[in-house]
Formats: C-alpha cells, sequence, structure tokens
C-alpha cells in the first residue's frame, strides 16, 4: 500500500477481435497520487497476477507522451480528463478517492479491438505510405542549408509534425474520422519547400486511403482537437481541404 | 597485448581521413538484377532499423523488417530528446570532422575504435542534408537557416534539434522513408511480431523465427543477411528512461548462437532524469541535457538544508559543476555530471524529500534571456518582474515540452522553482561486436544503432546517439553490406521448411512450453524488479569487487528461482504480454551475470564504468591504459560460461591522455 486512494474501475474486458466484450468491476485500493493511470494498471494487474486471474491487457511504451501506444478512453474521453496528456502521462492526483472510473478502448470499425484496451492502428501506417512522405531516397540531398526556410513556416510545420499517432482524435470523433491525423501530416509537408513536388498527389492518395479504410467522415465538432495529447490545431484539416480540392480540380483524371 | 585471432575488425588500410572514401569507392558491388534476388531481414524499426530497411529497399534489396510495437514509428528512438550532432560548422566556432571523432574518442574515454568513430564523423553532416530533404522540421533562426545547440562535452555548437522531440522528428522522417517502399512493395512489414531466434544454415545467420504477438503463432523467415536494430538493454535495471518494451532477447539470441558481445559493462548513467517517486515507479524519465545549455546545477553548502530552494541564499549555494570543471562547467559529459551528483548526495547535500536529487535551475537564465528580450524590443528600464515574463517565453520555446514534462510528472511547476534531478540508466555504449562493415562475429548478422558496441566507447557523448543510428543505417549499411552480400548471389532463397528451421523453431516452441508450464507463484515483475535492484546496487554508477562477485551470485540464484516459480497467466497461442516478458526478463537475467563479470574483469575506470578501487584523488575514473586498452568481446560457451576474447584498441592518430574538463 503505498497511498490512500481508492478507486472502482469499471474496465472493458474481451478476450479477442472475434469475441463479444464486457465491463468488469475492480475495487483498486491503495493508490498513491504521485502514480501515473498506467502505474495504477500495473497495480490492479499484479493483483490479479498473484489472485491467478488474467491481467487486462492495455498498451504502452514509452510512458513518457512521445511514443503513441497508450490508448485508454477514460471516462468517456481520450487519455482522460486532463488536456494535453497522454495516458501515460496522466496522474492519480487528478482523480478523487472513491471515483468510480470507467476504462474502454479506442472504439472505431478501422482500430478493431485485439484485445481488452487494446486496438490494432495499421490502419494510420497505411495512410502514411499511401502518400505522407518526400519521395528522396537516401543520397539525394543537397546541403541542408541550401535551403532557408522562413522560421514562421518551420514552426507551423513542426507543430503539425508533432502528431503522435495515437488515434485519440479517432476515438474523440462521433463519426470516428481520421482527418486530423491525416491533415497534420499533410500539412506538415505542404508548409515546408521539400513537400511542394508532391503535394497534390499527395493528399488526394493519403485521403483516398483514409477513405478506403473505414474512417468517417468530418463534420467540425472540433472533438479531436480538445481531445489531442498533442494539442494539433483544427487549421490542419481546413488546410488539407484546400489541398485535397486543389489536386481535385487540377486532377486530370 | 595481442588481438586474439577470433576478432578481425577488417579496419582497411591507408590514413585515417582516407579509409572510408578508399573502402566505399572498393568495395564490392551487387549489380541490380541480383539485388532483386537478395532478401535482408531487419529486426527493430527505430533511428537505425527505419533507416536501414529504407535505404536498402530503394536500393532494390528485398527488405522484410519487424517491430514488437503495433508501429514502426513507436520504437524508441522516438523519445530521444535534445539533438543530433553534425560537423557542420554552421555556427563558425571551429568545428570539423576531425574535432567532432577527437570530441567522441575523448568523450568515451579512450574505449572506442578511431577507423569507426572518424568514419561517424564524416558521414554525419550527410545526416542532416538527408533529414532536411525529407521534411523534418529542424529549428531554425529568423534568417531561415538551421538552428544548433550544445551538448556536453563539447566546445562548440554542433548540435541540430527540433526542440525537445528531435528523436520524433528523425524517427518520423525515416518512418516516413520506410513506409513509402512498404507502399511501393520493397518492404514487407511486420508489426507486433518479436524475434525469438537466429536461424544458422552451414555457419551463417539465414533467418530468424519471429512469434506474432496477436496469434502466439511461430513464423520461420528466410533472409540472405540478418540485421539488427534492437537497440540497449538498459531495462536490465527494471528502472530505466528506456521505454517498457526495450530489450535485449534479439542480441541476446544471437550472443547464444556465436555473436560476441562487446564491453557489456559500459552503461550511461544520465544525470538529468525525474528522481524516482515511491516503489510503484514503473520508468524513469528523462530531463533533455539540452537543459543544462541554461540551467544551472547546484545544492546547498549546507548538509541536511531543509530550506525550500529559493529560500537559500546565492552564497550559500554550490554550484559544484561549475566549480570543480570550470572549463566546461554545467556541460561535462554525462558520465563525470552523474558521478558529481552521486558524489553530492552521497555526502548528505542532496535536497527533496529523498534526499537523492540536486537542483537544475532556470532562474539565471529566464532573467538573461529576459534581458536580451528586452534589448531585442527597445525596452529600457524593465522592471525584473516583466524580464521575467518576457525570459519565461524564451525558455518555453526552446524547452517547453520538457517543462510541461516535469511539471506534469511531479506537480511542481519548474518556471518558478528549481527542477529536482538525479542520475538515471539511459543508454547503453556495450553491444554486440562489430567490425567495420558492422558484421557480428556471426557471418551474415549485423548490429546497427544502440545494438553494436561500436562507437561510444566507454561513455557516449549527448546527441550522438541519434548520429550514429542513421549514420549506421543511411550511409555505413548500405555500402559495407555489398562485401558479404556480393558473395551470396549464387545463394537461392532457402526454403523455411529446411531441417535448420523447423529446429530453430522447436527449440523457441520448447522454451515457451517451459515457461508456461511452470506456474509458480511470482510475477514476471517480481523477477525484474529483483533483478534491477541488483544491477543498480552492485553494477550501476559505483562498482566494486566485493559487490560484483556478490551480485553473481545473486543473479544465479535468481535465474533458479525463475525458472522454478515464475508465473505467466493465459495461454501462448494469444495475445499475452506477460508471456513478452517473462521472455525477456530471462534474457536479461543471463546479460546481468555477463555484465557482472565483464565490470569484475575490467580492473581499472573508464567513461560510465567507474569500479571504486580505481580512482583518482580527487575522485576522478583512473584508467590504466597498459592492461585494459581494449575491448571485451564475450563468447557464449554455456550457462554461465562466457570466454574473454579481447580487441586492442590502437591509437594512431589520438594522443591517448588523461580524460580532463577542468
Amino acid at each position: 500500500m503505498e497511498g490512500n486512494m481508492n478507486l472502482t474501475l469499471k474496465v472493458w474486458r474481451q478476450k479477442n477481435a472475434n469475441t463479444e466484450g464486457n465491463f468488469e468491476t475492480y475495487d483498486v485500493t491503495g493508490i498513491s497520487e504521485d502514480m501515473s493511470f498506467l502505474e495504477m494498471f500495473d497495480v490492479l494487474n499484479e493483483r490479479l497476477i498473484n489472485d491467478g486471474k488474467e491481467p487486462i491487457a492495455f498498451d504502452h511504451d514509452c510512458r513518457e507522451g512521445i511514443c503513441g501506444m497508450c490508448s485508454m478512453y477514460i471516462n468517456g474521453s481520450p487519455h482522460g480528463p486532463k488536456r494535453g496528456v497522454t495516458t501515460c502521462q496522466l496522474h492519480m492526483r487528478s482523480f478523487q478517492s472513491g471515483e468510480t472510473i470507467t476504462v474502454e478502448p479506442w472504439r472505431a470499425s478501422a482500430f478493431p479491438v485485439v484485445k481488452d484496451l487494446v486496438v490494432n492502428r495499421s490502419s494510420f501506417d497505411r495512410i502514411i505510405a499511401a502518400g505522407g512522405f518526400v519521395s528522396v531516397n537516401t543520397g539525394n540531398a543537397q546541403d541542408a542549408n541550401a535551403l532557408p526556410i522562413p522560421k514562421e513556416n518551420a514552426d507551423d510545420a513542426f507543430a503539425a509534425a508533432a502528431c503522435i499517432g495515437c488515434g485519440a482524435c479517432v476515438a474523440a470523433c462521433k463519426n470516428a474520422s481520421a482527418m486530423l491525423f491525416t491533415s497534420a501530416k499533410i500539412s506538415q509537408l505542404s508548409l515546408l519547400p521539400q513537400g511542394q513536388a508532391e503535394r497534390l498527389i499527395r493528399a488526394e492518395k493519403m485521403v483516398a486511403q483514409m477513405d478506403a479504410e473505414g474512417f468517417g467522415a468530418c463534420t467540425n465538432t472540433g472533438a479531436c482537437e480538445a481531445e489531442c495529447p498533442k494539442e494539433i490545431s483544427l487549421e490542419n484539416i481546413a488546410r488539407m481541404n484546400r489541398e485535397y480540392f486543389g489536386a481535385v480540380v487540377s486532377s486530370k483524371g | 597485448m595481442a588481438t586474439s585471432p577470433k576478432l578481425d575488425a577488417k579496419i582497411p588500410g591507408g590514413q585515417l581521413a582516407e579509409k572510408w572514401t578508399k573502402f566505399r569507392s572498393t568495395v564490392p558491388l551487387v549489380n541490380p538484377a541480383n539485388k532483386r534476388n537478395i532478401e535482408i531481414i531487419v529486426v527493430g524499426t527505430g533511428l537505425a532499423g527505419a533507416s536501414a530497411a529504407a535505404s536498402l529497399a530503394e536500393m532494390g534489396y528485398k527488405v522484410k523488417a519487424f517491430c514488437f510495437q503495433d508501429s514502426p514509428r513507436r520504437a524508441h528512438s522516438i523519445a530521444a530528446q535534445g539533438g543530433v550532432n553534425a560537423a557542420k560548422n554552421y555556427q563558425n566556432d571551429g568545428d570539423s570532422v576531425y574535432r567532432l571523432f577527437y570530441d567522441t574518442i575523448k568523450g568515451g574515454d579512450y574505449r572506442a575504435r578511431e577507423a569507426n568513430v572518424h568514419r561517424l564523423a564524416e558521414v554525419s553532416g550527410s545526416i542532416i542534408d538527408q533529414c532536411v530533404a525529407q521534411g523534418v522540421p529542424f529549428a531554425r533562426e529568423y534568417g531561415g537557416l538551421l538552428s544548433n545547440r550544445s551538448f556536453g562535452g563539447t566546445q562548440v555548437q554542433r548540435t541540430f534539434y527540433a526542440a525537445g522531440q528531435t528523436g520524433q522528428q528523425l524517427l518520423l522522417g525515416a518512418y516516413s522513408a520506410l513506409q513509402r517502399q512498404v507502399g511501393l512493395g520493397n518492404v514487407q512489414m511486420f508489426t507486433r511480431h518479436e524475434m525469438m531466434d537466429v536461424v544458422m544454415v552451414e555457419g551463417k545467420a539465414r533467418g530468424i523465427i519471429a512469434r506474432d504477438l496477436i496469434s502466439g503463432k511461430l513464423e520461420r523467415h528466410f533472409g540472405h543477411a540478418v540485421l539488427l536494430c534492437t537497440g540497449g538493454y538498459g531495462n536490465v535495471f527494471y528502472l530505466s528512461t528506456n521505454a517498457m518494451g526495450s530489450n535485449v532477447t534479439a542480441a541476446w539470441k544471437a550472443h547464444k548462437k556465436g555473436a560476441f558481445f562487446g564491453n557489456p559493462c559500459y552503461t550511461q548513467i544520465h544525470p538529468t532524469c525525474i528522481p524516482v517517486s515511491g516503489d510503484h515507479q514503473s520508468k524513469l524519465t528523462l530531463m533533455s541535457e539540452s537543459l543544462r545549455n541554461d540551467g544551472r546545477i547546484w545544492v546547498p553548502k549546507k548538509q541536511n538544508d531543509t530550506r525550500p530552494a529559493n529560500q537559500i541564499p546565492e552564497d550559500e549555494r554550490d554550484y559544484y559543476l561549475e566549480r570543480r570543471y570550470p572549463a566546461f562547467g554545467n556541460l561535462v559529459p554525462r558520465d563525470i555530471a552523474s558521478r558529481a551528483a552521486k558524489e553530492r548526495c552521497d555526502a548528505g547535500y542532496g535536497v527533496g524529500a529523498s534526499k537523492m536529487a540536486v537542483y537544475l535551475d532556470y532562474a539565471a537564465a529566464i532573467l538573461r534571456y529576459g534581458r536580451a528580450e528586452a534589448n531585442k524590443r527597445g525596452i529600457q528600464n524593465a522592471s525584473e518582474e516583466d524580464l521575467k515574463v518576457m525570459g519565461k517565453e524564451v525558455v518555453k520555446e526552446k524547452y517547453g515540452n520538457l517543462f510541461d514534462m516535469y511539471k506534469q510528472i511531479t506537480g511542481e511547476d519548474p518556471y518558478e522553482v528549481p527542477m529536482r534531478i538525479y542520475p538515471a540508466v539511459h543508454y547503453t555504449m556495450g553491444g554486440l561486436w562489430v567490425d567495420y562493415n558492422l558484421m557480428t562475429t556471426v557471418p551474415g548478422l549485423y548490429a546497427l544503432g544502440e545494438a553494436n558496441f561500436s562507437d561510444h566507447g566507454a561513455n557516449r557523448l549527448g546527441a550522438s546517439a541519434l548520429m550514429q543510428g542513421l549514420a549506421d543505417g543511411y550511409f555505413v549499411i548500405p555500402y559495407t553490406i555489398g562485401s558479404y552480400l556480393s558473395g551470396e548471389i549464387r545463394t537461392k532463397a532457402i526454403p523455411t521448411d529446411a531441417p535448420e528451421f523447423v529446429a530453430a523453431e522447436k527449440a523457441v516452441q520448447d522454451t515457451i512450453n517451459q515457461l508456461m508450464t511452470i506456474k509458480g507463484t511470482k510475477s514476471v515483475d517480481y523477477f525484474h524488479k529483483k533483478l534491477g535492484k541488483i544491477m543498480w546496487d552492485k553494477c550501476g554508477m559505483a562498482r566494486n569487487e566485493a559487490g560484483l562477485k556478490e551480485a553473481i551470485s545473486e543473479i544465479q540464484a535468481l535465474r533458479k528461482e525463475f525458472w522454478s516459480d515464475v508465473r505467466i497467466p493465459g495461454d501462448a497461442d494469444e495475445f499475452n504480454p506477460e508471456l513478452e516478458k517473462a521472455g525477456r526478463v530471462a534474457d536479461f537475467i543471463e546479460l546481468g551475470e555477463l555484465m557482472c563479470i565483464d565490470a569484475l574483469n575490467r580492473n581499472e575506470s573508464c567513461g560510465g564504468h567507474f569500479r571504486e578501487e580505481y580512482q583518482t584523488e580527487e575522485g576522478e575514473a583512473k584508467r590504466d591504459d597498459e592492461n585494459y586498452a581494449y575491448v571485451a568481446a564475450w563468447e557464449y560457451k554455456g550457462e554461465s560460461q562466457f570466454e574473454l576474447h579481447k580487441e586492442e584498441l590502437v591509437y594512431e592518430n589520438i594522443k591517448i591522455a588523461q580524460r580532463s574538463y577542468k
């Protein structure tokens, strides 16, 4: 016992992609407010193992808010109640002792459940593979300072590139749209001179892949921006729409 | 001392500065038609793996890439914060390839191979060029050109960065290049797959056994060559700045198949991490070394001083790094900064509830930046409050994400009170022994990035891990692999029903079955924590003979306990994170023993390896160049049996000297 917080957890349990899931209730006692949300799950899992039960599967890796692996839907919000943080950076001091906390996986048809709170986000990788790059083979580059880039553009590109690909935007959206994720990459590259050559085809291909994966449409509710742990801006979606319509208008096909 | 006949480093002849150029121009090539028939397996998709997989696929090879995460973009390189070094000399401050080479050798306490390090410095500039071309948004000045900052162990500004997220941006660049090749069909990507063993056919590495982590099924994959880009083994200490999944399994399995393990005892303890807050702690968080550019490190001059930091007057503070090392001040290399922090805390000057922390203070930097900003804006007679507001804005732009992270974890605001920091395990300089071509002692088996022992000697300088990972993947392996594969163009793909593949898979299956049938009483984490404590106490920042001997017998006992009492819930034929962890911890236990054996063998102090018996009167590391100027490469001979082979380190271009940062 390290602390004096006592909580009730309602956690989604699902054996695999082919079975039905359901909520299970767990009482967790002796939690310290310095623990991260995932460390609280570590404590619960250790107890489940010691009791001869199966621990709860959840995705996590770096535990410092940058790898994008953790993905819990906590009390109706991706990554929980605090703005601008991932689940691994959410600490128990953000909760009250005695609270009941509901934890679910991301819900989207393009993110099928693997087990319990773990989902498959390979659809994001396929969107990047469709066009989220500059086609420059190793060895083709000129001197880095041969291409000055206005600081403002570089900063805006960086702000878009800060996306960690966690999928909270999709989980937050009632349509399970991946517009914020896709637009962040399109924006980053369209803001930079290096991205100009493939600008139109990139937008076209990435949007087509996004649609093919079964992500929903955007209805401008802005939940994605509000829930994004890296506070990626909605402006990126507007920019993507301009890029995309530009591409469609000029498309020869 | 003579180099063991089993270790041929294959360093090209000629002058140091000409070796790589000459090598590149004469290394045998594989023609495009043959490349299409050659398959390469790349394990791990961090900076080294993603850049290698992308570059080799661009060249025309058939590549299969594997990662245990759900996406290649999540490899732990993503978490690197501060920056990447390159000898561009954009700041006109006297940098050069030679100076980067020299700083790296000296920073490594004269325990790295000259030819490899010089090559690293030579290709460093191309890394920045390549990343910018990919659209990596490095920090820039108002004129549109790239910005630089300083890191420890250097007196120039050669570090390129993207706020405190440089690793993320570089990895996303390499990942986008990799995904482009996936989209083109040149790379087949296997996510949520873990390498379980190397498959050897007639003495060469010819493939791997991988486990699909979702279905639990074992798979056989053939490759003409196998590249391990699987990172370091800092998690042997349980608590480290590594990601939870970072592990030694791929490298350790390779070791047991004949790849020698180089300098396993060389671990880097990073000086600026958020201190441990309790037993629940699952990992430690780094505060980037870049913070030492502007932050000042201090402790109270009085022992057991319980006053809050801001109530301790200036003349009662001990800026001990500035005091002990005036030439480099707060920017001494990591090993030195870590030991100095430990020394102060052990002597009773530590701060915070645990007394195992020192202050990293931004108050002076905030005022300094505030004044510069006031000058820039032409504001005269600004009040101290106004200066602070302006200064905080500048600090926020430079380090904002790090300050936010600190606040989130500790609940304290570092803009108002000094951060509390303490050293933590961060990086491992040791790794699989490789020759100049990055090939291990197993033909056809390569190790890149942190997984090899190659370039950092006994201590790595900040911002050099990203440089090395990308150098190996983008600019070294594409050339050096030709010298092996040019001899393999007649080798047809070996069918995976060959007896070697069948036997390798069966051995893996047997181990899994053994683990699942133990059905003991203690969780995997119980053993991992226990191992971590032994390693930290006895093979951590300071080591001695008696402690290391105790650690070896404690680890042997722990291994027996693990294999008789571990409890793994669930089944092997499903998604089972506990089973994954169990396999990794089993390997960490074996590696931990070898680390202690290596530390015990090395009767000197150098870089991150500090043997208490060998120190100067001032408490600095005391090397023994006469007897220990060698790479210790260990051969696996069976359970707890390792044979030492030595590669003599010959310094032809640098005068080996006592390392001084005073």
